[in-house]
């Protein structure tokens, strides 16, 4: 079936199977790799984008049940000169990243978080990370990354 | 992982999706978010040969304030409701419950129509729904009914919906500054609840809800008519195991299952002000 995605401002048009993963269709259909595959199974957060603003787990998502609407993910964050959003920014300013494979799928998140609350104290950032698993870092930096970024007057506006 | 293939229709109209219903009968499936349906799908224990897709269908997502009752649309996320004014006004254990489900992700996907309509015992919602007395609107070609929650779980999985009937409207009497408590273990942040009670105070009585404690969402009668006879919130949970049917597994025994409940059932109880 033929389904038509806004993906990052650009608009997609592929052909693709009813039962394809939004996830798949990211990777495969449109070529963003950033969106990375951890569990498969809607609890670790690695393939979070935003749907229409808020974060959803790609996994768990078809494609053709977001056809017409807005999708973002990871490699639309940065601004046209490549420049890294404020939340991307923060992760490598608080070293919020060791392996990095959650990475992506953290910052979404965090971006879906603070645009829900702008001033989140560190338990609304742990309770709101809820849906995100890290093996290496413990969280601690990640959680200071998603404050430092809640910080930056442009993620107030 | 990847569903078995399927043939895939986007309902424009309810009355669409309620004609493929009829037509496709048990082949046929309903998707809304799809946080039950397509985890069975991707494991293949499902593998519907169509998908009814009602996502498209916004005018199913609300959250009103009706006449005695909170009125919320079956394609109504659980986000939506957390979040809704009118929700954490006239029914705010319900407001709580759909906030803890998941994780914010879930939350932004999952529906309380698809939570309810798939019958889950460890699902939080019909619990709460069940606890607060709540009614169930269907809709199939001859129209529409009522039907109340304590008879809408039939079994394990199992509900009063027929085949080409689909939920469309969850109502809960208005209890505005009801006092009320939820409890869930968890093992982990986003775990369904090993065992979940809920208990809220309503004009006439306490209405108690348990968690997975059996192949359907459970409401406590033994628990409800002790307090209606004076008992306070020790006594009365002492008898929150009785009419429940726990399975074990690796998450604990039917025995553990039943000691948790009575912890937790005392918890909700003492919360709500009993």
């Amino acid at each position: 079936m033929q389904i038509d995605i806004t993906v990052n401002g650009t608009a997609q048009s592929h052909d693709v199977e009813a039962r394809t993963l939004l996830v798949h269709y990211l990777r495969d259909a449109v070529g963003l790799t950033g969106t990375n595959v951890g569990c498969d199974t809607t609890s670790c957060g690695a393939c979070t984008v935003l749907l229409n603003g808020q974060s959803v787990k790609s996994c768990t998502v078809l494609a053709a049940q977001v056809a017409g609407e807005e999708v973002i993910t990871i490699e639309g964050l940065a601004g046209p000169d490549g420049k890294m959003g404020p939340v991307q920014q923060s992760f490598q300013d608080c070293h919020g990243l060791q392996c990095g494979y959650c990475t992506p799928g953290m910052v979404m998140a965090i971006t879906s978080l603070l645009a829900e609350n702008s001033d989140p104290t560190e338990q609304d950032v742990r309770i709101g990370l809820e849906g995100n698993l890290c093996r290496c870092t413990g969280y601690h930096n990640i959680v200071e990354a998603a404050l430092a970024a809640s910080r930056v007057p442009e993620m107030r506006q | 992982m990847i569903p078995a293939p399927f043939d895939y229709v986007r309902a424009s109209s309810l009355d669409e999706a309620i004609r493929l219903l009829g037509e496709h009968g048990d082949d046929a499936k309903l998707l809304a978010g799809g946080h039950s349906l397509l985890p069975l799908m991707k494991m293949r224990l499902a593998q519907p040969a169509l998908l009814v897709d009602i996502g498209p269908l916004r005018e199913l997502s609300y959250v009103k304030d009706e006449d005695g009752y909170v009125a919320i649309g079956a394609l109504t996320c659980h986000h939506d409701i957390a979040t809704s004014p009118a929700a954490l006004d006239g029914a705010p254990a319900l407001a709580h419950v759909a906030g803890q489900i998941g994780d914010p992700q879930v939350r932004h996907r999952g529906t309380i129509g698809g939570s309810i309509a798939h019958g889950d015992p460890a699902s939080d919602l019909p619990a709460v729904v069940l606890a607060l007395g709540g009614t169930l609107v269907a809709q199939g070609p001859h129209g529409r009914r009522e039907i109340d929650a304590k008879d809408f779980f039939l079994s394990f999985f199992e509900v009063a919906l027929a085949p080409d009937e689909l939920l469309v409207e969850v109502r809960v009497p208005r209890a505005p500054g009801s006092q009320w408590g939820f409890e869930k273990l968890t093992k982990r942040a986003a775990d369904w609840a090993i065992v979940g009670a809920v208990a809220v105070r309503k004009p006439d009585g306490v209405g108690v809800g348990l968690v997975n404690m059996g192949p359907v969402p459970l409401r406590s009668t033994a628990v409800e008519a002790a307090v209606a006879s004076g008992a306070n919130a020790a006594q009365a949970a002492e008898l929150a195991a009785e009419g429940t049917e726990p399975s074990a597994d690796f998450n604990g025994s039917v025995a553990y299952r039943e000691h948790v409940a009575r912890v937790l059932v005392r918890r909700a109880l003492e919360r709500a002000g009993v």
